[in-house]
């Protein structure tokens, strides 16, 4: 059993976002890139197999910036292989191009079994899951909350608004879109990754030309502005307090 | 064979038996196991070692911080010093009985002063055994909950024996006639009255049957020695002579078996500490003053060591020492707050351990979800709040006056504020009144802003030495930068682990209380406003316990017109607020009062104090938040010491 | 080209998810400006056409549609498309539209704009704004011709825009086949309710990452007693575990409505408005201002949620009495 689990860097929303000049993109200067944390739990949904069964754990990303980084932390927490695939701009590619470089990679490295966030907040063109199983032709669930492998299917857990769960049968080869894992992923101390960095070698794929017909033409990047419908209201504690007391007794609670 | 030839031999084999027994495991214990340890630090400073020895063993010091235990454990110990050379008398007259049964040993048995010596050591020593053992069975305190009662009794009754049997076989002696010096021995000869109406003949029966009891006992003891908590008889010389003399604030660094570091497995423990676990005497006094074990969670440093002693004595190859469930929680469960090595008579260290299991549960990833999330902050953002850097020093821009960038410019004091103090809500009114205070004396300081990181001292103790490494990497790269003379910080856990655990090279770190009490001394700060109110001060304990920093807040209390009232425990038996350790950053698990609930009903408990003034920004978040669950009726209120000076300015 | 705009109704249960009445109500916007109409395509059950402000409705109804499949529903959209490509399909950015958006964009070669909270119009152009970055960030571009998929997200259009009083006229679709799916609906587990069901409470506190403190969620608890509501809650502080998983809502955790709910510290990103952008009256306290849920709320407050709470809660006290 070979699980592929695709991954990427997203920008940390801790950090004030700001726009560049040409409103085109995200300004880099303070931009801090963390790992997307539904791939994070795919990720750990994949270790988690792995305890379970015979698995092998092969996780592969796009060059660019933070990605030796995540691959190694991802090695340290026990993935078997960690592959970059290199050749393209991986910080400036839309997920459909992102799609169409991964499947020839997923389909040489034979994966019965893919699995990568349910979405990443930067996504504009889809997510790279459902993009993915629909290029390679494979069935795709995503919002999975729960995977369970058996035999030449495995079992999952869809997560619906509002809370319900359906649990699935899928067949193999499939791309599962993770929600989340069984438990928060593992952490890994700082010392291992250090190890590991030394020891454990970050496989390059070279990949094809991108194609990244599938998205839209983006016109500006903006921030929101301030209060499109809310009424603001203006003063301290006390007179903001007495305020919103006089709108919930209008509401009919108090 | 005569009678006397038998009890030569017998005397004789007995010594061989028993002494072989002890010799052979005491090889298996300490030659075999501590060799299988790791090795332990370069040991040095020979003359502090002695006088330790000679204060601690000798003096039993530390034993008088409980003063009615101390004296009579003090009794006993040095009685049976005394009373050993009344055992070595026994042996040799035993066995040089085929010569001549009358044989009194020169000066141990026949000098005047030593008999009156050991035959009053004798009576202290069977009154303190009787105290002891009312203590043991009757009070029974908490401490010595899950200690080895049986074994405790039984060895009291061996002690009790020995002397017993000492006084009849001299009482009797004395009543025959034989003892030369019978007038220098007035407790045996009082017992000796008891045999008053028996004939010789008899009497020669009773100091026959008292000497084969009292070696008999002796030389069970001599085999039961090794086997329990009375190891330490042993072991105590060695373990105090050659104890760390680190200043404890200093962790070891981490020692490493075949590529994992910490300990996962009783070998990895140091022969040093192995040594300890021996040499714990189950007295429960660390247990005592154990916050986690008073907040009902489950760890008990006594019954720690203890575990331990007895993983080191069946010790199988490599077994992994804790296997999830209790153990572990009882590892997490610690704040660091020193208070057992603190009380520990024998300067058992319980908080590295501590530290070396975690460092060992750290890599192997098992921890609570809520401390992994500040460690991946703290490893993300240097913080273990989960926000930017650029919004570390957010609360300067309330203040009139900017602070200094001690990146940018000279400064003489730099100050280094710490997590808590930057981007705790409830603690940067604070910070800005600190900012403040250090304006109006006239200070010339500066912030490290974004270039600050948390210094990792609890990071260290949650056991996260990768990360510790990693935040001190980048602090030292901030630091270096800069043109300071002395740093100064608010928060007691960066003073020390930047005091001991970073490469300062000379720069002294000092603790705002610290630098207040310098400035107000030399009269750079006045404080023309004495408040006259009634306050209690709670030693943080990074500060005191680990540092010895007591009387600088007190002082500073003092010339801010504060007349300090103590809490019964203070100064180095301050009862930690339950943060330390990184226990602020964990799950609290199922406590039955928190460590902070008790400590603010220690000091609501006070006549007519107004404030529980702290000096470290945890404990003020800690004490505001156990203050909200306590009934405070009289109006106690958790004050920062510099909030004190302010209303003093 | 058509000029129709589709849109994929979601239901669960017999009922019409309200996120389908948002993008009928975007569709409207779309299909007003450049002159087509609005489809509802409902695949499983037609009797769900009743209620939805379109044009027309396209249905499906096949056992294995009746309840949600991505096999099943791929196969019966990709039969729709095949007939006639209209100008956009919208869908719901939820676990059903983005899913099965993301199969259809690649398996078609067909463009994919997610998170859409807005449409415009200007003559032929259709143009969009799309959220991303929890919300943080608003991006301007253009529908892609002739044909796009779209999936919306709540915030730009009411769900009673969507809503109608009759039904649209409806023409059946081309009806796959479906069986040999290779993914097969094995159960249902409902959603667990813990000690309180948040999606019965008419007033709600949700507390989000800018409380920063747990002892603040106790706070919130107070001030939702004297409200005689609950505390609910977004997903950093269910992830810090300071309010069980019961409490979480939004995307992965449950739909609420209440008359009156209460953001507090919540900065109003997608995955959580999808939970609450419904309730009645929304109140948002936040020191952003500039945070996405001033998109939805009708008052706002711009403060830190620790200075604010122990006033609001004294002055609760006293209105009450």
């Amino acid at each position: 059993m070979k699980i592929a689990v695709v991954m990427k860097l997203v920008p940390d929303l801790v950090e004030e976002l700001e726009i560049d000049e040409e409103k085109a993109r995200l300004d880099t200067t303070w931009l801090r890139l963390v790992a997307n944390e539904p791939d994070e739990h795919a990720l750990e949904q994949a270790l988690l197999l792995k305890e379970q069964l015979d698995a092998e754990v092969i996780v592969l990303g796009m060059d660019g910036d933070g990605m030796d980084d995540l691959l190694v932390t991802a090695a340290a927490k026990g993935a078997d292989r960690i592959i970059k695939l290199t050749g393209a701009d991986g910080d400036t590619l839309n997920n459909h191009a992102v799609a169409r470089l991964l499947e020839p990679a997923i389909r040489e490295l034979g994966a019965d079994l893919v699995m990568t966030g349910v979405q990443a907040h930067d996504d504009l063109d889809g997510a790279v899951g459902p993009l993915l199983a629909g290029l390679l032709g494979w069935p795709c669930v995503s919002y999975v909350s729960g995977v369970v492998l058996e035999g030449a299917g495995c079992d999952v857990r869809k997560e619906f608004p509002g809370g319900l769960v359906v649990e699935m049968e899928v067949d193999l080869p499939a791309v599962l879109g993770i929600q989340s894992a069984p438990q928060p992923p593992r952490y890994v101390a700082v010392s291992r990754v250090r190890q590991v960095m030394k020891t454990t070698e970050v496989e390059e794929h070279p990949v094809g030309a991108v194609d990244d017909r599938g998205a839209a033409e983006v016109q500006a990047l903006r921030r929101p502005s301030v209060g499109e419908r809310a009424s603001m209201l203006e003063g301290d504690e006390r007179e903001a307090a007495d305020q919103l007391v006089a709108i919930l007794q209008k509401a009919g609670v108090l | 064979m005569s009678y006397e030839a038998a009890k030569s031999a017998v005397v004789l084999a007995g010594l061989v038996v028993a002494g072989g027994i002890f010799g052979l495991t005491a090889y298996r214990l300490l030659w075999v196991n501590l060799r299988a340890g790791r090795p332990s630090g370069p040991l040095g400073g020979w003359w502090r070692r002695f006088l330790g020895l000679m204060t601690y063993v000798g003096g039993q010091r530390r034993l008088f911080r409980l003063p009615v235990p101390g004296i009579a454990h003090f009794l006993i110990f040095w009685g049976f010093v005394l009373l050993a050379l009344t055992i070595v008398e026994a042996i040799l007259e035993g066995l040089l009985a085929l010569r001549d049964p009358d044989y009194l040993i020169p000066v141990l048995g026949d000098w005047g002063p030593l008999a009156f010596a050991q035959d009053v050591a004798a009576a202290l020593v069977a009154g303190a055994v009787l105290y002891a053992l009312y203590v043991r069975l009757v009070v029974d305190p908490e401490r010595y909950r899950a200690s080895h009662k049986s074994q405790g009794v039984i060895v009291l009754g061996f002690i009790l024996t020995i002397v017993v049997s000492l006084l009849i076989m001299n009482g009797a002696g004395i009543e025959l006639g034989e003892d030369p010096v019978a007038e220098w021995r007035p407790v045996s000869d009082v017992v000796g009255q008891g045999f008053a109406g028996l004939g010789d003949g008899a009497l020669e029966v009773v100091v026959e049957v008292a000497y084969w009891i009292h070696l008999l006992v002796v030389l069970v003891f001599l085999v039961e020695l090794p086997r329990g908590k009375h190891f330490h008889v042993v072991t105590s010389i060695p373990a105090v002579l050659l104890r760390n003399l680190e200043p404890p604030g200093r962790l070891p660094a981490v020692r490493e078996s075949n590529g994992a570091p910490g300990v996962g497995a009783i070998e990895h423990f140091t022969w040093r500490q192995m040594l300890d676990f021996y040499t714990c005497t189950e007295c429960g006094r660390c247990q005592d003053a154990c916050p986690a074990h008073a907040a009902g969670l489950p760890l008990s440093p006594k019954l720690l060591m203890m575990e331990l002693r007895d993983r080191l004595k069946e010790r199988g190859d490599g077994q992994e020492l804790l296997s999830g469930g209790a153990a572990e929680d009882a590892v997490w469960s610690c704040v660091t707050c020193l208070a057992c090595d603190q009380e520990c008579p024998l300067f058992i260290e319980h908080v590295t351990p501590i530290v070396e299991l975690r460092r060992h549960l750290v890599v192997e990833g098992a921890m609570d979800h809520q401390l992994q999330q500040a460690l991946e902050n703290l490893g993300r953002y240097g913080n273990s709040f989960g926000q930017s850097e650029r919004a570390r020093a957010k609360w300067t821009k309330d203040l009139g006056e900017p602070v200094k960038d001690a990146r940018r410019e000279p400064v003489e004091y730099l100050w280094f504020v710490g997590d808590y103090a930057s981007y705790h809500p409830a603690v940067a009114g604070i910070t800005r009144t600190t900012a403040e205070v250090f304006g109006e004396a006239g200070l010339d300081f500066g912030i490290l802003y974004d270039g600050e990181r948390n210094a990792g001292n609890d990071v260290r103790r949650v056991g996260e030495e990768g990360l510790f490494e990693m935040l001190v990497e980048d602090v030292v790269g901030s630091l270096e930068g800069c043109e300071y003379e002395a740093v100064v910080t608010t928060d007691p856990h960066s003073y020390n682990t930047l005091s001991h655990e970073y490469p300062m090279n000379g720069r002294p770190v000092l603790h705002y209380t610290e630098l207040l009490d310098r400035l107000i001394s030399a009269g750079d700060l006045v404080l023309p406003r004495p408040i006259g109110s009634r306050v209690t001060y709670h030693d943080p304990c990074y500060l005191g316990r680990y540092n010895g920093v007591y009387s600088p807040p007190r002082r500073v209390l003092a010339a801010a017109g504060c007349e300090v009232v103590e809490m019964p425990r203070h100064g180095d038996r301050a009862f930690c607020c339950g943060a330390g350790g990184g226990r602020i950053w964990m799950e609290e698990g199922p406590m039955t009062e928190r460590p902070a609930v008790m400590r603010v009903r220690e000091a609501l408990a006070l006549d007519d104090v107004e404030a529980l003034v702290v000096s470290c920004p945890k404990d003020y978040v800690m004490f505001q938040d156990a203050l909200k669950t306590v009934d405070h009726g009289n109006g106690l209120v958790v004050k920062d010491l510099i909030e004190v000076i302010r209303e003093a300015l | 080209m058509s000029r129709d705009i589709y849109v994929v109704v979601e239901h669960r249960e017999g009922l019409v998810e309200d996120i389908s009445f948002v993008g009928l109500a975007a569709a409207r916007a779309m299909a007003e400006g450049i002159g087509g109409e609005v489809v509802a395509v409902v695949l499983g059950d037609g009797r769900l056409i009743e209620g939805l402000a379109a044009d027309r409705a396209i249905v499906v109804e096949d056992p294995a549609l009746s309840e949600y499949n991505p096999e099943a529903y791929v196969a019966a959209l990709e039969a729709i498309l095949a007939d006639e490509l209209p100008r956009a399909l919208l869908a719901g950015d939820t676990s059903v539209g983005a899913e099965v958006a993301g199969l259809l964009s690649a398996r078609l070669d067909l463009p994919l704009v997610n998170r859409c909270v807005g449409v415009r119009a200007e003559g032929e152009t259709l143009g969009f704004t799309a959220q991303i970055c929890g919300g943080k960030i608003l991006v301007d571009g253009l529908l892609p011709e002739p044909t796009v998929l779209v999936t919306v997200v709540p915030g730009g259009f009411a769900v009673e825009e969507g809503k109608s009083e009759t039904a649209p006229s409806a023409q059946t679709g081309p009806r796959p086949t479906l069986d040999e799916l290779r993914v097969r609906v094995r159960g249902h587990i409902e959603p667990d309710v813990g000690d309180v069901d948040i999606s019965r409470e008419s007033v709600l506190i949700g507390v989000g990452r800018g409380i920063q403190q747990e002892d603040t969620v106790e706070l919130a608890d107070e001030l939702a007693g004297a409200l005689g509501g609950a505390v609910c809650a977004s997903r950093p502080v269910v992830d810090q575990g300071w309010l069980p998983t019961s409490r979480l809502v939004g995307k992965s955790g449950r739909r609420v409505k209440p008359s009156v709910y209460l953001a507090l510290g919540i900065s109003g990103a997608p995955e959580h408005v999808e939970g609450m952008a419904d309730s009645g009256l929304i109140v948002a306290v936040n020191t952003d201002p500039t945070a996405p849920i001033y998109d939805v709320a009708q008052y706002g407050i711009e403060m830190d949620i620790n200075d604010l709470l122990p006033t609001l809660l004294e002055r609760v006290q006293e209105a009450k009495g």
